[in-house]
């Protein structure tokens, strides 16, 4: 009886120790890529986004936290190629803030909320001069 | 497109405050859409006793220009005045005789920055200023300059090691009542007591990308033959172009400028010329002039002051809790396996 007990006992040590193991691990890795979220924070530092790549669903409101660490001015678009095409080469002055073209003032914070209709995937950059060039662009990708 | 909204906004301030624009020898040059041109500069990093003499030029850019030139120091200055007439000029015929002088100019932008010095010389208007890359972006942003997306990452690739940064802006109406004309440089000397010596290279690549070439000529002036991080290879875009005992006549000419009484009676006198593309600058140029031959890995940009590791915190405490969970269980589990089933007794 004794050793039975013992038996079992260390079974479910070593099934706990297990589940400790895979929760940290979870916890460390934090979610798998590629899954669609609807809540999403990109930080901008060194004139880059990160994560410069998201996965988003289609059909359902996503809020997107957008970070500016810069202490430059900031700007995020996203959409197709000729939405992009038009804000590299546009004559657009000024215009409202819109969902899917949001200015992040240095050192501020923004969000949005979109909601996407199709999956497709677009890209999302800051036309500020020279920043895309630089390196700011990022993907998204719009799934079901 | 909502790009032209901030630059739109910023123009205003900058009608106000900026009418021309200087460019200045190792100083990033900062346009109003972030990308600027530097001709070949001239600059004297000299180290004697303690204190490093920086003399540089700002060259007159003429009317309507908003060009700017941040300038990262080692510390902070003991002054700021006008520099000698003819130190630089006559540098480059020591080594180079027949070359025509090149000389620079730039300018800078602060905003939280703590401004610790000020200093008017002829229609130049230069400000020192403390604080962080944050601080300095949101000095440029209140005076009507757009920093180039390279901007973040560089003023906290200086800050790190030294919070200190030189703006400089010309008076254009000053200058033009002065009668000065376009290219007509006015010549600084900065007076900076450090034990550190060390010349800001990085900065010349503010705002260029790609291939964009950086050219500049860096004279020392020190007690002994420098030991110099990077060695000047060549293959690095940097070169040595004259290392040896400066001549008596030089140290002569140069004493008799003006403020350049402190130029001992002799020297060592050491030309790298700059010739890069704007990614191979990554570094500053770190000089010991002790004869130890250390100069500072810390100095050059190759190893950080203090090492900060970022993390997410949230994660790793949960990530903790979850280990100390884990081993809880188990040694729960171990004292329960125990023959007496962990109870404390008497053997019978």
């Amino acid at each position: 009886m004794p050793r039975s007990r013992a038996r079992l006992a260390l079974g479910a040590g070593l099934v706990a120790l297990v589940l400790g193991t895979g929760a940290a691990a979870v916890a460390m890795a934090g979610r798998p890529a590629g899954t669609p979220e609807t809540a999403i924070t990109i930080e901008i530092k060194y004139s880059h986004f990160n994560p410069s790549a998201i996965t988003v669903p289609v059909g359902v409101p996503v809020t997107i936290t957008l970070v500016n660490d810069d202490p430059i001015d900031h700007e995020w678009i996203i959409g197709d190629d000729a939405i992009q095409q038009k804000h590299r080469t546009g004559t657009e002055l000024l215009h409202p803030v819109r969902p899917t073209e949001q200015v992040i003032p240095a050192l501020s914070t923004r969000v949005t909320t979109i909601t996407f209709d199709a999956p497709a995937t677009w890209k999302f950059i800051c036309h500020l001069p020279g920043h895309e060039a630089y390196g700011m662009v990022g993907v998204a990708s719009i799934v079901r | 497109m909502r790009r032209r909204l901030p630059a739109a906004l910023l123009g205003a301030g900058m009608a106000l405050i900026l009418v021309a624009g200087p460019t200045l020898a190792c100083g990033g040059l900062i346009g109003p859409n972030g990308a600027v041109n530097l001709l070949r500069t001239t600059t004297l990093a000299a180290y004697h006793d303690g204190v490093e003499h920086y003399v540089t030029a700002f060259q007159f850019q003429g009317g309507g220009g908003a060009f700017g030139s941040l300038t990262p120091l080692p510390g902070v200055p003991s002054s700021v005045e006008k520099g000698g007439d003819w130190t630089l000029q006559r540098l480059i015929r020591e080594t180079d005789p027949p070359v025509p002088q090149a000389f620079d100019a730039a300018r800078l932008a602060a905003g939280g920055a703590e401004v610790i010095m000020q200093v008017r010389i002829d229609a130049l208007d230069i400000t020192v200023l403390k604080g962080g890359s944050a601080d300095v972006g949101q000095w440029a942003a209140q005076h009507g300059f757009r920093l180039p997306p390279d901007a973040p990452e560089v003023l906290d690739f200086y800050a790190k090691r030294s919070p200190i940064f030189l703006a400089a802006v010309f008076d254009a109406d000053a200058a033009k009542e002065r009668g000065q004309a376009i290219g007509d440089g006015t010549p600084v000397h900065i007076t900076i007591p450090t034990p550190n010596p060390w010349v800001p290279i990085r900065i010349l690549a503010l705002g260029k990308t790609g291939d964009a070439k950086v050219d500049a000529d860096v004279y020392l002036l020190t007690d002994n033959q420098p030991a110099l991080l990077p060695t000047p290879t060549g293959s690095n875009g940097m070169r040595l172009d004259h290392s040896a005992s400066a001549s008596q006549s030089l140290l002569d000419d140069l004493r008799s400028d003006r403020g350049m009484s402190w130029v001992p009676s002799d020297g060592w006198l050491t030309k790298i010329a700059i010739d890069a593309s704007a990614p191979q600058l990554s570094f500053d140029l770190a000089i010991d002039a002790s004869g130890q031959g250390v100069p500072s890995w810390v100095q050059a940009g190759f190893e950080s002051p203090v090492q900060v590791k970022l993390v997410d915190q949230s994660t790793t405490i949960r990530a903790l809790l979850a280990a100390i969970l884990a081993v809880g269980v188990l040694i729960l589990v171990l004292q329960l396996a125990r023959p007496n089933g962990g109870r404390v007794g008497t053997p019978a």
